[in-house]
């Protein structure tokens, strides 16, 4: 089943710095939940959106430490388990642990950030919203979700800003 | 409109997603040809290997004291062609180098193939090739666990980490670009593109998580990529074999990986380029700097030669220094001159800047590079098992059908996957070439 449409209006821009003035004009008019496509980050767009630092560094940070922990764990517990002398040294070798505490510190951690972007990616649902497949190629897309009685000033913001092209209107 | 001054292209958003999807289209009968034959190779390995497990080792030559040889060889050979991909990928990106963006997905999906032939060597190598899984820490009824003072065991750790990882990256970086393709193409492709783009639409929901996720991956790659060598290095050096037990191998093996590496970059993407038509996007001034990096690491094992001479003569150890000796002058000297005018010598031609933007020059240099680290790895580990501390037993390697099987099985392997990639996924970075080119300013600016 399709997803219920958003309501709203979708415009396209040509121009970057058009759709950054209509992202600042919108947001200055209490317009919050807006979405931006583009087919590149671009930083001019995320200042204006003024977004948080995302918070996938804490995925990074908790994943390569779980993995640290269990490098060393998993070496030291099975080296006790079945204790085999190798070389006269001790049992608990932790230099040669260290490599492998090391390679599951960087595998647990990569995993951990591929989990964290789906993760926080999917916090703020898309579904519903509209698309239109030049926003991965030249175009910036900007959508408003908005109701029927503020769709015409917010189409006029979006056509004063320099939107070339209103793709959709949200019912 | 489509050419590159410095590395920025100078191209429109546009004409970079129709120019990556046009390579997509319908391939040339030169890539059928290299596909056959790179199939025919992989089925010549695949035969050698039921040979194997029909026989055994002894077929690949197997004798003491040399009981590690080609396929050794060729597993440390291929592990090293994929750094070149990591450090393009993930250290320039951290460098913030702009000429790294046309070149990083083809040396990317390299290193995850050349990664995933390597991982074939050691299963080949054990002799008991169904029984791999031992060397993996898992509950079993005899409660054995793996010895993880064997740099052995480092290396599955390090190998797996590196293939996981890399594969990641890869795969993470080409999800926007999936998605601009799944927007250009119809039918059953867009179907299947749809799929793979995970529901990517480059909202700023998602490019938020992406770019600070991607910049992690990169910063977690670039110590992966420098360990991972060093492990593999330490396969030999924790060794007393005389010519291995060096502390220099580490940093040795890393600048000799990241040279083989660049070598099989050079060697890849120069007929590339042309067969996909991509001559505009990758173009002279990235091969300039990618033979820069060869001079760099080829000047750095230059030194490493030199100084493992130094160090064995100093050392005042009859066996090392015998080794050596052996190395340059013993039964194997073709084996060893070969490694050192390929790859010392050879790389010494990049200081003219003409050698580095005659791409037929390229090409040849980078053919030497291929056959002067094999050689590297088949002088370090042959020559040096073959003079062990008991002369009595001293052998030369003996070269087997066996072992040139699967060494050519190893190539069409590596090239199928290559190949198919190629045609299936944008080989140049649309995303990020996109990134590189200013949208339009109403304001005038931009294009």
């Amino acid at each position: 089943m399709a997803p219920k449409a958003v309501p709203g209006v979708l415009a396209a821009f040509v121009h970057v710095d058009a759709a950054v003035e209509a992202i600042r004009t919108l947001r200055a008019r209490g317009h919050r939940d807006l979405t931006v496509y583009s087919a590149s980050p671009n930083h001019e767009i995320e200042e204006a959106l003024d977004q948080p630092i995302s918070w996938v560094r804490l995925f990074t940070l908790i994943g390569g430490l779980t993995g640290c922990t269990a490098g060393f764990a998993m070496t030291i517990w099975m080296s006790r388990d079945w204790p085999l002398l190798v070389g006269g040294k001790p049992f608990d070798a932790v230099p040669p642990y260290v490599v492998l505490a090391f390679e599951l510190t960087i595998l647990y951690g990569a995993l951990a950030t591929v989990a964290g972007v789906i993760i926080l990616s999917l916090v703020k649902s898309l579904r519903g919203r509209p698309y239109h497949p030049s926003f991965s190629d030249d175009r910036i897309g900007l959508f408003v979700p908005c109701g029927p009685d503020q769709a015409p000033g917010v189409r006029d913001v979006l056509v004063n800003a320099g939107s070339e092209e209103i793709l959709a209107h949200g019912a | 409109m489509t050419s590159l001054a410095h590395g920025h292209p100078m191209q429109t958003h546009a004409e970079v997603t129709r120019d990556v999807v046009a390579t997509l289209g319908t391939p040339s009968r030169g890539y059928y040809m290299a596909l056959f034959g790179a199939v025919g190779m992989f089925l010549a390995g695949l035969v050698t290997f039921v040979f194997l497990l029909k026989d055994g080792l002894g077929l690949a030559g197997y004798t003491p004291p040399v009981m590690w040889s080609v396929y050794i060889t060729t597993f440390v050979f291929w592990v090293g062609i994929g750094h070149a991909g990591t450090l393009i990928s993930a250290i320039l990106f951290l460098f913030r180098s702009p000429w790294r963006t046309a070149v990083y997905r083809s040396t990317e999906a390299m290193t995850v193939f050349a990664v995933m032939t390597a991982g074939l060597f050691p299963i080949i190598h054990i002799g008991r090739q169904w029984v791999f899984y031992w060397l993996l820490p898992y509950p079993n009824q005899r409660f054995l666990w793996p010895n993880f003072k064997s740099p052995l065991i480092w290396d599955v750790f390090a190998i797996g980490t590196y293939l996981t990882v890399s594969t990641t990256f890869l795969v993470v970086g080409l999800v926007p670009d999936i998605a601009a393709v799944r927007d250009k193409v119809s039918g059953w492709r867009q179907a299947i593109y749809k799929a793979l783009s995970f529901g990517w639409t480059g909202a700023d929901s998602q490019w938020r998580h992406y770019t600070r996720g991607y910049l992690y991956l990169a910063a977690l790659a670039t110590p992966l990529v420098l360990s991972v060598h060093s492990v593999v290095s330490w396969d030999f050096a924790m060794g007393l074999v005389p010519g291995w037990h060096g502390t220099i191998f580490a940093p040795y093996f890393v600048a000799g990986a990241i040279y083989s590496g660049i070598g099989m970059v050079l060697t890849l993407l120069i007929p590339l380029r042309k067969v996909l038509k991509i001559e505009h996007m990758i173009t002279e001034y990235h091969f300039d700097n990618l033979a820069k990096l060869t001079l760099l690491t080829g000047s750095i094992l230059f030194y490493a030669y030199a100084m493992e001479y130094f160090v064995a003569w100093y050392s005042s150890n009859t066996f090392e220094q015998t080794t050596f000796w052996r190395r340059a002058f013993g039964p194997m000297w073709w084996a060893g001159w070969s490694m050192i005018i390929c790859n010392a010598f050879v790389s010494q031609l990049l200081w003219f800047k003409k050698v580095r933007t005659n791409l037929t020059a390229l090409f040849l240099i980078s053919i030497f590079i291929n056959v002067g680290m094999w050689f590297e790895r088949f002088v370090i580990i042959g020559s040096s098992l073959a003079n062990d501390y008991v002369p009595f037993a001293w052998q030369t390697p003996i070269l087997t059908w066996a072992d040139w099987g699967i060494l050519l099985g190893s190539f069409g392997w590596f090239g199928m996957y290559f190949l198919l990639f190629a045609r299936t996924f944008p080989i140049v970075a649309i995303q990020e070439i996109k990134e590189m080119i200013p949208y339009p300013r109403k304001r005038g600016g931009g294009h």
